[in-house]
């Protein structure tokens, strides 16, 4: 993304595009990555409720996986997964493996 | 056209006051604050009998007056509000806030020492504090200049090119409390020469989603300072055309800095507020006595007209810089500023006197030593020392 000079910045800062933090990729602030394991995923949506991004997806009301452009690794989507029989839908892995 | 004023006796906060009334900001959070206090009170009686239609905001502290005109501001509301000293204090980080959203707020400044030790009389050290907030700032001589630079005050700091939040700073007591007489404008003058307010991008528009005071992270924060910076410069040619309209409006005239009898001056004394009308005096007297004095009284402190400055002082002998605040263990700030204007002329002797602080009295005996010294300095070429303290006890 080219970057704005002084000349060229919006009066005050001022954001005028609602919703464009999303251009801002903020995934490369994660050491830890979320990785879903679909077998053990009961769809309670519990992920996307927790999550303090945005970076659980969902279509047609289930859970798809991470947008990793934005995800910044907290972990609390595998903290608050409840799984099946006691096994993680959601687990945390070192970011690179 | 002719000139629509009327004649009257009032105090410096009364004119202020007025002045308030007759601007009818949509905003007003204020928390009172000797020798402010007058200004809010008085407005609130507006408020009270539907002379104006301010929404009023009684809140607990400055720091949430300040906050709550930041709010009000950015909504898309002209805001009004006045503090001193240790209210301004505690408004200081707030100040930066306003200044950086670039929110045009009017403030009445009543300047007061700041404690410690506690003291509720005039100086500028509550002034002085404001200088690297981002905010404008215009010094007044008396109840008429700060009356007519609260009345200018909407004019300048909306101005499309500039959008930054104003002080309007008057002597506290001694210009407050006073009674003086003055000229007022008529309310329809008044009103059609402040104009509507004029909003950019205001959060009450919720039909466009905006956000305002983002985190600025390295990548950008520099370039957001050059461009207020960028926009400060601009009030100089804005307070020159305002001031300009309003002379030819109403028959008083304005610079960015008043020169008195300074055109051929050897021997000038610089000086803000209040006591350049006790140094105008003193200057006359010195005249008719054979020496060749001056005054120049700053008008525009933020930003400051540096080149204008240096060249109207550059071919004096000797300047005297009076400082009614300080900093300790530094040079007065007004020195600092005629010192720095004065650099590139390599011009008159130059030195500084600590006058007045905590509302001590400058007397016409002070104003003659002062100008004695530097008649000497104009002479001899020398200064004994820098900076050094009158109207104190040695």
């Amino acid at each position: 993304m080219k970057q704005m000079n002084w000349k060229e910045l919006p009066h005050a800062g001022t954001i005028l595009e609602a919703g464009n933090a999303h251009n801002y990729k903020t995934g490369s602030w994660r050491s830890l990555k979320p990785r879903w394991i679909e077998e053990n995923c009961i769809q309670c949506l519990f992920c996307w409720i927790y999550c303090p991004d945005s970076s659980v997806t969902v279509k047609d009301e289930k859970m798809t996986g991470f947008d990793y452009d934005h995800c910044k690794g907290c972990g609390v989507c595998a903290l608050e997964c409840p799984g099946k029989k006691g096994n993680k839908a959601i687990v945390m892995e070192k970011e690179g493996k | 056209m002719p000139i629509t004023t009327k004649t009257v006796a009032v105090t410096g906060n009364q004119a202020i006051a007025e002045a308030f009334r007759q601007i009818n900001p949509d905003v007003m959070p204020a928390y009172p604050i000797t020798p402010s206090t007058d200004i809010v009170q008085r407005f609130s009686e507006f408020v009270n009998n539907g002379k104006v239609d301010t929404e009023f905001i009684t809140v607990e502290s400055e720091h949430s007056a300040m906050s709550a005109a930041i709010g009000a501001s950015a909504a898309g509301g002209r805001v009004a509000t006045a503090t001193s000293s240790q209210g301004m204090a505690l408004m200081w980080e707030m100040l930066h806030i306003a200044s950086g959203y670039r929110l045009p707020i009017l403030m009445a400044l009543v300047n007061r020492a700041l404690s410690a030790p506690l003291n509720i009389h005039g100086d500028h050290s509550d002034g002085m504090t404001m200088r690297d907030c981002g905010w404008i700032q215009l010094f007044c001589e008396n109840a008429q200049e700060a009356y007519d630079n609260m009345v200018m005050a909407p004019r300048i700091a909306e101005h499309l090119d500039v959008r930054l939040p104003i002080a309007v700073n008057l002597d506290g007591f001694i210009i407050s409390h006073s009674i003086e007489s003055m000229n007022y404008i008529t309310d329809e003058d008044v009103k059609s020469f402040v104009g509507e307010f004029q909003q950019i991008n205001p959060l009450l528009d919720t039909d466009n989603p905006k956000s305002i005071g983002a985190l600025v992270l390295p990548d950008y924060y520099m370039e957001h300072k050059r461009a207020q910076h960028e926009s400060t410069l601009k009030v100089m040619k804005v307070v020159e055309d305002v001031s300009a309209e309003f002379g030819k409006r109403f028959g008083r005239k304005y610079e960015l800095f008043e020169a008195y009898r300074l055109d051929d001056a050897e021997v000038v004394l610089v000086a803000l507020n209040s006591a350049a009308g006790t140094i105008k005096d003193e200057v006359d007297r010195y005249r008719e006595k054979g020496v060749k004095a001056g005054l120049l009284k700053p008008r525009l402190f933020r930003p400051f007209p540096y080149e204008k400055i240096g060249a109207a002082l550059k071919n004096a002998k000797a300047v005297c810089v009076m400082d009614r605040a300080d900093s300790y263990g530094g040079y007065g700030p007004m020195y600092m500023e005629i010192a720095s204007a004065l650099y590139p002329h390599r011009g008159p002797a130059l030195f500084n006197k600590i006058y007045g602080l905590g509302g001590r009295d400058l007397m016409p005996l002070d104003v003659d030593q002062v100008i004695e010294e530097t008649a000497e300095v104009a002479r001899t070429g020398k200064v004994k020392m820098v900076k050094e303290y009158i109207t104190v006890r040695n």
